[in-house]
């Protein structure tokens, strides 16, 4: 079990999410940093799904009562009592204290077996809104999974090159916004606004001019698709997002820099650049080789 | 049929335009034909279009669109839908708001809310969250101003022409007439009781 002494500010369970469900109104959740996840997961020798903490700008403190192998990963914590990015084995009573982020927005603490919690529809990843889990607090206790899969890696694992220039590709209502809209998104500088979490990024900087004056009718929304509403300031639609969404969808950022989308903290400085569909597709399938590459 | 890549893992396939049952219906065959294709990993059906997510790394969007353009679509019938009916105590706190804004006694708005077997358009929100519509137009009511921060579990509740139940205590800003004890959403099955395409009516006690 792992005794929660203290939860960080804003720290969840979360897996690979809980896919298959939209239909039903269910929002996928999961990692917002999937990268950082696995990776972690890869270090400890579990499957890419076993569950983990997910810790947001701040970390806490943990205390084990079995001995354990833990990983961490994600954001720069500078002042944790553990190393980052290599698997380390602890004993039974340790505490582990992980300070604040010094870039980057979110962590994961992964341990050997993954975190059991409660599955809900295939997914132990927390969703606030829907009632799945809920934020861990300080004295909840967490269950540790059986081992599986292989043994821990030895080696430390250099962190992914988390980008704060995303690239984007059109989205649904791209071609229905005047071609000044698109041209600004990618030559302005956005800020993260403070207003910002697991559901969306709200974006401060040069407002864009939606089509329709910013209304249309409901539709899906896709993972990482950048809203225009009638305010004129852009939302990345991120994990926990709801499912349907009725406002204009200027881009969407690509699969390989959804990673990074987590990682943005407030006040971080974010640009866009255009990316063709086969770009995204390269992008990615380089990042697959690169974890593929972590075993 | 309309194809637009919504992102480099999702296709958005609009089928018409504006809100009607035929369209709509179209909208739930052609979600449940692509359902269970490898590949495929999240449907959201909407008023008039679909967007079909997909694993970028097992399909592409041209495939997709291959696939989709084959499914036929034009012998679909409204009629085949499941017919659900929700029990309500008509007691929400909005009933006699909304009865006096349309000069109605409470007993009338209750009758017309009950008279309509309703499409369920599209789910969202959260989950088991179904848009159903039309209301009729003498008890239609906009959305409260300020919505509240938290309405029950349960409550039946109209915006606009629409009309759902929340399925469990959120935040809301539709109009609050009645409530059911009906589970809306069975987190442990996965399952909704009420599932886009299908029909509702609302039996009151």
């Amino acid at each position: 079990m792992i005794r929660v002494l203290s939860p960080g500010l804003f720290t969840t369970v979360q897996d690979l999410g809980r896919n298959g469900f939209a239909h039903l109104g269910v929002s996928p959740a999961g990692a917002a940093d999937p990268l950082a996840l696995r990776i972690g997961n890869r270090l400890m020798g579990n499957l890419d799904v076993a569950a983990a903490i997910e810790m947001t700008l701040q970390g806490g403190r943990y205390e084990f009562d079995c001995d354990a192998a833990v990983a961490l990963t994600g954001a720069n914590f500078e002042h944790a009592s553990i190393p980052m990015w290599r698997a380390l084995k602890i004993q039974r009573g340790a505490v582990i204290e992980i300070g604040g982020a010094k870039t980057g927005a979110r962590g994961y603490l992964c341990v050997r077996g993954g975190i059991d919690a409660p599955r809900i529809m295939g997914s132990a990843s927390t969703h606030v809104l829907s009632g799945f889990g809920s934020p861990l607090k300080r004295g909840d206790s967490i269950s540790i999974g059986e081992e599986a899969g292989g043994a821990p890696l030895e080696r430390a694992v250099e962190p992914p090159p988390y980008r704060k220039r995303l690239r984007i590709t059109a989205a649904a209502q791209t071609a229905e916004f005047d071609a000044q809209q698109a041209i600004r998104l990618a030559t302005e500088i956005y800020h993260v606004s403070d207003n910002s979490n697991r559901m969306g990024l709200r974006l401060s900087g040069p407002a864009l001019r939606p089509p329709h004056d910013g209304q249309m009718l409901s539709e899906g929304v896709a993972l990482g698709a950048i809203q225009v509403p009638p305010s004129g300031e852009p939302i990345i639609l991120f994990v926990d997002a709801q499912t349907t969404g009725g406002y204009p969808v200027i881009a969407s950022v690509i699969s390989a820099d959804l990673p990074s989308v987590g990682q943005l903290r407030p006040r971080d400085v974010v640009t866009f650049e255009f990316a063709s569909f086969a770009a995204a597709r390269r992008l990615l399938l380089e990042q697959e080789a690169y974890i593929d590459a972590i075993r | 049929m309309k194809f637009v890549p919504a992102s480099d893992r999702s296709l958005l396939i609009v089928l018409g335009e504006g809100i009607s049952v035929e369209i709509n219906a179209r909208v739930h065959v052609l979600s449940r034909q692509l359902m269970y294709v490898p590949g495929v990993t999240s449907l959201s059906p909407a008023y008039a279009s679909l967007l079909v997510r997909f694993d970028p790394l097992l399909m592409t969007h041209e495939q997709l669109e291959t696939l989709a353009a084959a499914i036929p679509l034009d012998e679909i019938g409204v009629a085949q839908s499941h017919v659900i009916e929700i029990p309500v105590r008509y007691d929400g706190p909005d009933l006699e708001e909304v009865a006096e804004r349309h000069s109605l006694s409470a007993a009338a708005v209750i009758e017309a809310h009950a008279s309509v077997a309703y499409h369920a358009y599209f789910a969202g929100f959260v989950p088991g969250f179904v848009y159903l519509g039309e209301v009729p137009a003498a008890i239609a009511t906009p959305r409260r101003a300020t919505p509240r921060k938290e309405v029950p579990s349960g409550s039946v509740a109209i915006a606009g022409t629409q009309t759902g139940v929340y399925p469990r205590s959120t935040p809301g800003g539709w109009n609050l007439i009645g409530r059911t004890d009906a589970v809306m959403f069975d987190a442990a099955q996965g399952r909704a009781l009420v599932e886009p395409g299908d029909r509702v009516r609302f039996i009151p006690l």
